[in-house]
């Protein structure tokens, strides 16, 4: 390893690997529940030639390569399972683009959603992007590959949805391109190409490397708003969620079930985002929303809290710093959840799961769920507190989520960036023929199987 | 007046609302509905019609379209507690202002916490209700050795009114007052307390008196309080010289003498109270409460017409008393150029603070 290791900072130059304890220690784990898992080495490439040298280096030496974003999935994804090196993308972060006529950015595989936020506010405050509710250092790449969603997607869908192309290295180190880039310098969409996005999305990192990506931008307004919808009664959720969303306003839609405060316990809201030109168009839009659910309003049985401006400033931030008050809940730093993606009229049956399994191992809790598109589908969420000093409460967490899993499969849904043993439940229920032709594209991509090695296996 | 009856629930006896039926019957007027600027009669004998409805416990329109804009409290000659007994009339039949699930949470979210402890005091005491955020605005000569009390353990109740919750009032009220007396004011030996806000004031003194709830301590209107300290400090004003449009909110409606006390203040001020159409006994809701009925158009023409008012005076600033009637209308106020300010911190203003 040391001779491989050299041969790295060949490529990279000496201070960007890394075969230390220390750097070893920390790219063992992340914040979640899944135990550690020490890599050999962390290189951190600082151009796409630097990323194609080091996957001909690793392919040649049969070497496991993890590619690494920010590093918060939570779920375990980023640890090197069988040895090997963490690509750290980090450095490669530079924007390289925006066109702001046909609303998308390119940029590298290593930019992070808040250097994104932040150069668009400065250059382009007339356009933004989705941010998902992770901490700004997460990177928009690895939030694609994982079909992430955020704070415009009920508008625009998965992050992956929003993907116009992309450029990516393979594990035997060729580059290849998708989308209108491969044929155009635009890179303005995956269409009418045959879609090779879907080669790279949703795979955990098992099929090659995103050096550049192309995503959609979206107009940022000048006036935003947003209303909380408060009901007693999951089994109107989806009716009210697919009533909010037909009227094709809001920008994103969240609903939260939570114990604390304890004046929350047992209500489940919706917040719900919209963003006009003009205070009238705000207005036209609020009161399209509140008549798409007249109907409950009327009955007095839900309707939307009363908040003067003041009081929604705090709903109004991107990305939501809820979910890190609420992470630390128990101190200690531990926090995960299981993301769940499933059709949102599995909503009431999914918050009984919740409430069932939150009882079961007495977890602290909070639920929630975001809204992709007009109601297409939902990514309901369990998320578990957990003291990280305490043994034994990462195993009542760990218990939890898996029990979480089970239940999210058995209701319908898929588990999202699933950790290890929820890939396996997975894969235990997925039609025999698809598992067969994931194992037979990676196999032509990766032929020494190097690429993350012990996801989606068996 | 007299206390009509008594009705025993449970354990507890709670007394009705104060309130003389025979007033109303003699009544020529019926102001309290005549003069409502939200529900809409036919003429004397149409409002006179609804009114004995709502007397006689039998169903009635006003008690579904009512705003709970707590006006009839004022416009009623007689003090004959017409809000109140239409809010008892409106939890009676189960008719709610606003959706369930929002009074619910509403009801969890300003419950009593338990979390009070004893604490010496000295005069003046100022309670700044469930509004501990404000708490800075005691500050300054104005309350030069005051100490504040505040949170949801000594909240004045009185929002339940908006919700057809008397039922609440009844039973936290006491508590509330308790909780002022044995953590506060007991040990301390201060028999009298300024309430910050319209709320607290009215809670004391009308409400009690209407609920039958007895309050052993003096309840002193902010105004008043302010009003006498502009007189120990007179030679420290300097006079702001400028116009003003007062917002008057709701719960001023229960104490309307209390009005010429802040016209007093404006003057010792050198503040300008500008003619407004929706001000005074005209006073129009700041938007607020609409929004929990869940009529957001009928909310969003109140805060147009406030706004244009205010607008139409010439007055450099909208002054409130009531923290949520600035909460709500304040960031508007500010985006049509008029400086939204508290009556406390005009008032620090013009004494170089």
């Amino acid at each position: 390893m040391n001779d491989f290791i050299r041969q790295l900072a060949e490529i990279t130059g000496p201070g960007f690997v890394s075969g230390e304890p220390e750097e070893r220690y920390l790219y063992s784990m992340d914040q979640g529940t899944m135990p550690p898992v020490s890599p050999d080495a962390v290189v951190m490439p600082g151009s796409t030639e630097e990323v194609q040298q080091i996957m001909r280096l690793a392919n040649k030496h049969k070497v496991p390569v993890v590619p690494m974003g920010g590093g918060l999935v939570l779920s375990g994804l980023t640890r090197a399972l069988h040895g090997g090196i963490i690509l750290d993308m980090k450095r490669m972060n530079r924007i390289l683009k925006v066109n702001p006529k046909s609303r998308y950015a390119v940029i590298e595989g290593g930019a992070s959603e808040g250097m994104l936020q932040a150069y668009l506010k400065k250059h382009h405050p007339e356009l933004k992007h989705s941010m998902p509710d992770a901490p700004p250092i997460a990177t928009l790449a690895g939030n694609i590959c994982i079909h992430g969603s955020g704070h415009l997607s009920v508008l625009g869908g998965f992050h992956s949805d929003m993907l116009t192309g992309m450029e990516v290295v393979l594990p035997t180190g060729e580059i290849v391109k998708s989308g209108s880039c491969s044929v155009s310098t635009d890179w303005f969409a995956r269409a009418p190409l045959p879609d090779l996005s879907g080669l790279f999305l949703g795979w955990s990192g098992t099929t090659g490397v995103v050096t550049k990506l192309g995503i959609r931008l979206f107009p940022s307004y000048a006036h935003n708003d947003m209303l909380i919808f408060v009901c007693e009664d999951a089994d109107l959720m989806p009716d009210v969620i697919s009533r909010l969303t037909g009227v094709q306003v809001a920008e994103d839609m969240t609903p939260w079930m939570t114990p604390k405060p304890e004046w929350a316990r047992g209500f489940l809201h919706i917040n719900i985002s919209y963003g006009a030109h003009s205070k009238k168009e705000l207005t036209f839009k609020r009161n399209l929303l509140q008549a798409s659910v007249k109907k409950y309003s009327d009955q007095k049985i839900a309707g939307f809290l009363p908040m003067p401006p003041p009081q929604k400033s705090r709903f109004l931030k991107i990305p939501s710093s809820d979910l890190v008050t609420f992470a630390d809940l128990r101190k200690g730093g531990g926090f995960e959840y299981v993301g769940a993606i499933m059709a949102i009229e599995h909503f009431a049956e999914a918050y009984r799961a919740g409430l069932n399994i939150a009882r079961t191992y007495n977890v602290s809790y909070s639920m929630g769920a975001r809204i992709i598109g007009a109601g297409h589908a939902m990514m309901f969420f369990y998320a578990y507190a957990f003291n990280r000093a305490d043994p034994e409460d990462i195993k009542r967490a760990q218990h939890a989520l898996e029990a979480t899993n089970t239940a999210a499969l058995e209701i319908g849904g898929i588990p999202w960036k699933s950790e290890l043993p929820a890939q396996k439940q997975i894969i235990d229920k997925m039609d025999p023929g698809t598992f067969n032709l994931m194992n037979k594209i990676r196999s032509v991509l990766d032929p020494n199987h190097i690429m993350n090695p012990g996801n989606w296996e068996k | 007046m007299q206390r009509s009856q008594i009705s025993n629930l449970g354990e507890n006896v709670v007394p009705e609302i104060k309130f003389d039926p025979e007033l109303c019957v003699t009544c020529e007027t019926i102001d309290c509905l005549m003069k409502c600027q939200y529900v809409k009669f036919a003429g004397i004998s149409d409002a006179k019609a609804e009114k004995s409805k709502i007397n006689a416990g039998e169903e009635s329109r006003v008690l579904n379209e009512c705003l709970t804009c707590y006006a009839c409290q004022e416009y009623c000659p007689y003090n004959n507690n017409p809000f109140y007994l239409l809010v008892e009339r409106q939890e009676e039949k189960g008719i709610l202002p606003a959706p369930k699930p929002i009074i619910e949470e509403q009801l969890r979210m300003m419950g009593p916490r338990g979390r009070i402890t004893p604490q010496k005091v000295r005069s003046p005491v100022v309670n700044m209700c469930a509004f501990p955020m404000l708490a800075g605005c005691v500050r300054g000569k104005l309350f030069e050795g005051a100490s504040v009390i505040s949170g949801n353990d000594m909240f004045c109740n009185i929002m339940w009114l908006h919700f057809a919750k008397n039922s609440v009032i009844r039973e936290r009220v006491p508590k509330m007052i308790d909780n002022i007396m044995s953590f506060y004011l007991t040990d301390s030996k201060i028999d009298e307390m300024v309430c910050f806000h319209d709320e607290c004031y009215g809670t004391y003194t009308s409400v009690a008196d209407a609920f039958g709830i007895s309050v052993p301590f003096k309840p002193v209107h902010l105004f008043d309080y302010i009003s006498g300290r502009l007189d120990e400090l007179s030679d420290r004003i300097k006079p702001i010289n400028t116009k003003v449009a007062y917002q008057r909110p709701c719960s001023n409606r229960l104490s309307p003498e209390t009005d010429k006390m802040l016209d007093d203040i404006f003057r010792k001020i050198g503040a300008e109270r500008v003619p407004r159409k929706y001000d005074r006994e005209n006073a129009l809701c700041c938007g607020g409460v609409p929004r929990a009925q869940q009529r957001d158009e009928l909310a969003d023409e109140l805060v147009e017409k406030n706004i244009s008012d205010m607008l139409s005076t010439g007055a450099k600033y909208c002054v409130f008393n009531c923290p949520f009637c600035m909460a709500t209308l304040g960031q508007e106020v500010a985006e049509h150029g008029l400086m939204p300010i508290l009556v406390s911190d005009l008032v620090l203003t013009a004494l170089g603070e």
